[in-house]
């Protein structure tokens, strides 16, 4: 039982941490609060099948081979962001982060209706990799397939990204705009470069919540972002606007609170776990208002 | 003779005199057309002047974007709901209602007014933790209570019927009815806007540093904003239910966030004017756009927008305005009379810069 909780508790609180990653590498470089991230993931999704208003969705994407898929959902989530970054972001870059927060909330309920528009508002049942559904045992816990295939595949990719900041060249970059945008700019990084490669990142990172989604509900939404964004969300304040480790810790944080709730709640307070996990974040943020890790670069200077 | 203060106080004074003046003539005009579709578009706008100005409180004074104000519209339907259904209705519908709740049959007025203030009480005790956040944290702890208000609206059934609507409200909302309550939204906010608190929190938009060293304790004016904004929210989501007379928690999440917004984003976040100008905007807006959806017959064919594709196109005149307007259509001025019809005539001579 317990194993089995650990299990649970690491693969949510992984796609949390994922997802919450995507908003902070947005944030980090350009104090962009990004209320289209949900939405993003939602895309992905629907990347995978036809437009039809059916109930039963057709795979259309979908029925290419795993090593193709992938990539090919990563780069449809890649492209997404580097075109909304173009088309809406980049002509606002001098707003103010309200005005760019504002104008990602409109570009999310675009993309949510353009999808309602082409897809009708009813759930779809997808079944994607229907095979990894069987469990395994591990030691006293049965664990499905998919979910250790998950675990393992978020581990690459924290372990991925890690090094991809601290060796590369374009993730020096990114610290160094995360850290003070205008010092980096003029040090010689150029701002488009690092916007552009945040947003692609960032879009991809969608897409893989996009494909875990898929797979582990068989269910395609045009809502289906928005919950997992708003934890999301809550994860980036938490962990500190603007720190990526920071997401990532909170992000798997609340993965684990509300795993915990969901096994130690009563039954009759169970619908309203998700309340007590806010009201939790806001307790929380009482006594850190600046979040757990709050990088230096964030503070206001006077 | 007067300073030059005391006249930019008298031509504050005349703004919400010649926005209610506006909104009445409005209201006239329609009801000579005694057309009913006019007639409903008419308090459908009225309700929405509530609620933006209501919002307008909060947003246009500290320049905190809040996504909870939906929430406040949603506890506003409900209280005036549980305290106007007639016992019966309530007894099917309803069931957990406290004894006292379910036996009350309360006059409308008086269950917007209970509407309102509940949506204040529980702005005051959730604004006590979500203000004290920096401004961009504040907005997503907003989202978040938004959330957390609509989780426990769709779950809590015995109270609100969960997802299901609450039907039977009475429908008594008529454009006069919601033209006194935009009245009085309109004036508690401009007397807010040129209180010494409305003053306060504009100086911490403009330069939170600077206001703070003044000695502004900017957590204190925005929380007074926010429980005065919740009121108006709580008002302008009773009076919808009234109007619609079918209530459920979906109909106070997420499109209505946006759609009030929207609004004030659209017409200028920065003045009162502004928010009842985008109210005005964005209604005739989607009234022609929900007409298209419904189909509209050009000879011989029938054309119709595909349901859905009102949103998309008011947000891409959202982010176009934010684009190439990012103050909004008045760019934060309001509208009032010139200084010579207050009396600023004689100024001359005391106005060193003329």
């Amino acid at each position: 039982m317990s194993l089995q909780l650990l299990f649970d508790a690491l693969a949510l609180g992984g796609i949390h941490a994922i997802a919450a990653l995507g908003i902070a590498l947005i944030f980090g470089v350009m104090r962009l609060v990004n209320f289209a991230h949900g939405q993003f993931i939602a895309c992905a999704v629907f990347a995978l099948i036809l437009p039809s208003a059916d109930a039963l969705a057709v795979l259309g994407l979908g029925r290419l081979p795993a090593p193709v898929l992938v990539p090919v959902i990563l780069s449809v989530g890649a492209g997404l962001a580097l075109a909304a970054e173009a088309l809406v972001f980049r002509p606002m870059r001098n707003a103010s982060p309200v005005t760019l927060m504002v104008g990602s909330f409109a570009l999310g309920v675009a993309l949510q209706n353009l999808l309602l528009v082409l897809y009708g508002g009813r759930p779809k049942a997808i079944s994607l990799w229907a095979g990894l559904g069987h469990p395994v045992r591990i030691g006293s816990a049965e664990v499905p397939l998919l979910q250790l295939i998950v675990i393992a595949a978020i581990i690459v990719i924290l372990v991925g990204l890690a090094l991809l900041l601290r060796r590369s060249r374009i993730g020096l970059e990114m610290r160094a705009a995360a850290e003070d945008f205008g010092m980096a700019r003029m040090l010689g990084v150029p701002a488009n470069r690092v916007i552009s490669g945040a947003f692609a990142l960032s879009g991809s990172l969608a897409a893989v919540v996009a494909l875990v989604l898929v797979a582990q509900t068989g269910i395609a939404d045009v809502r289906m972002g928005g919950q997992i964004m708003l934890v999301a969300f809550i994860a980036t304040v938490v962990g500190g606007m603007g720190s990526l480790s920071g997401a990532v810790v909170a992000g798997l944080g609340i993965g684990a609170v509300s795993a915990l709730l969901q096994a130690g709640l009563p039954p009759e307070a169970r619908p309203f776990r998700d309340a007590f996990l806010y009201a939790a974040v806001i307790l929380v943020l009482l006594f850190r208002p600046q979040g757990l890790f709050a990088p230096v670069g964030t503070r206001t200077r006077v | 003779m007067l300073r030059q203060h005391g006249i930019r106080r008298r031509m504050a004074a005349t703004t919400p005199l010649i926005l209610a003046v506006l909104l009445l003539a409005f209201v006239i005009a329609v009801s000579l057309t005694h057309d009913r579709a006019l007639a409903r578009m008419a308090a459908e706008t009225l309700i929405r002047v509530t609620l933006v100005v209501g919002f307008w409180i909060f947003v246009g004074n500290s320049g905190v974007v809040s996504f909870g104000h939906a929430a406040f519209a949603c506890l506003g339907a409900y209280v005036s709901a549980w305290t106007t259904l007639k016992p019966a209705m309530k007894a099917t519908l309803l069931p957990g209602l406290p004894d006292w709740l379910a036996a009350a049959e309360w006059p409308v007025a008086a269950a917007a007014v209970a509407g309102g203030g509940v949506a204040a009480l529980v702005a005051l005790a959730t604004g006590a933790a979500i203000l004290r956040l920096s401004g961009i944290a504040a907005s997503i702890a907003t989202f978040a209570f938004l959330a957390m208000v609509n989780t426990i609206w769709s779950n809590w059934t015995p109270m609100t019927g969960g997802t299901s609507s609450v039907v039977g409200l009475e429908r008594y909302v008529t454009p006069w009815a919601a033209l006194a309550w935009a009245v009085v939204a309109l004036a508690v906010a401009a007397a807010y806007g040129a209180s010494a608190s409305g003053l306060a929190l504009r100086a911490t938009r403009e330069d939170e540093v600077a206001a703070a060293a003044s000695g502004i304790d900017r957590y204190r004016h925005r929380l007074l904003a926010y429980t005065l904004s919740a009121f108006f929210c709580g008002v302008g989501g009773a009076l919808t239910g009234h109007f619609i007379g079918v209530i459920n928690p979906d109909s106070f999440y997420l499109s209505l966030t946006f759609l009030m917004l929207a609004m004030l984003v659209v017409g200028g976040i920065g003045s009162l004017s502004g928010a009842v100008a985008g109210v005005m905007a964005l209604s005739l807006a989607v009234e022609l756009l929900v007409r298209m959806e419904k189909g509209v017959t050009l000879g011989v064919t029938t054309f119709a927008l595909p349901p859905g594709s009102q949103e998309i196109i008011i947000a891409v005149a959202m982010i176009l305005v934010l684009i190439f307007r990012p103050a909004g259509l008045l760019a934060g001025r309001e509208i009032m009379l010139p200084a010579r019809w207050v009396g600023g005539r004689a100024d001359r001579t005391t106005d060193p810069t003329s």
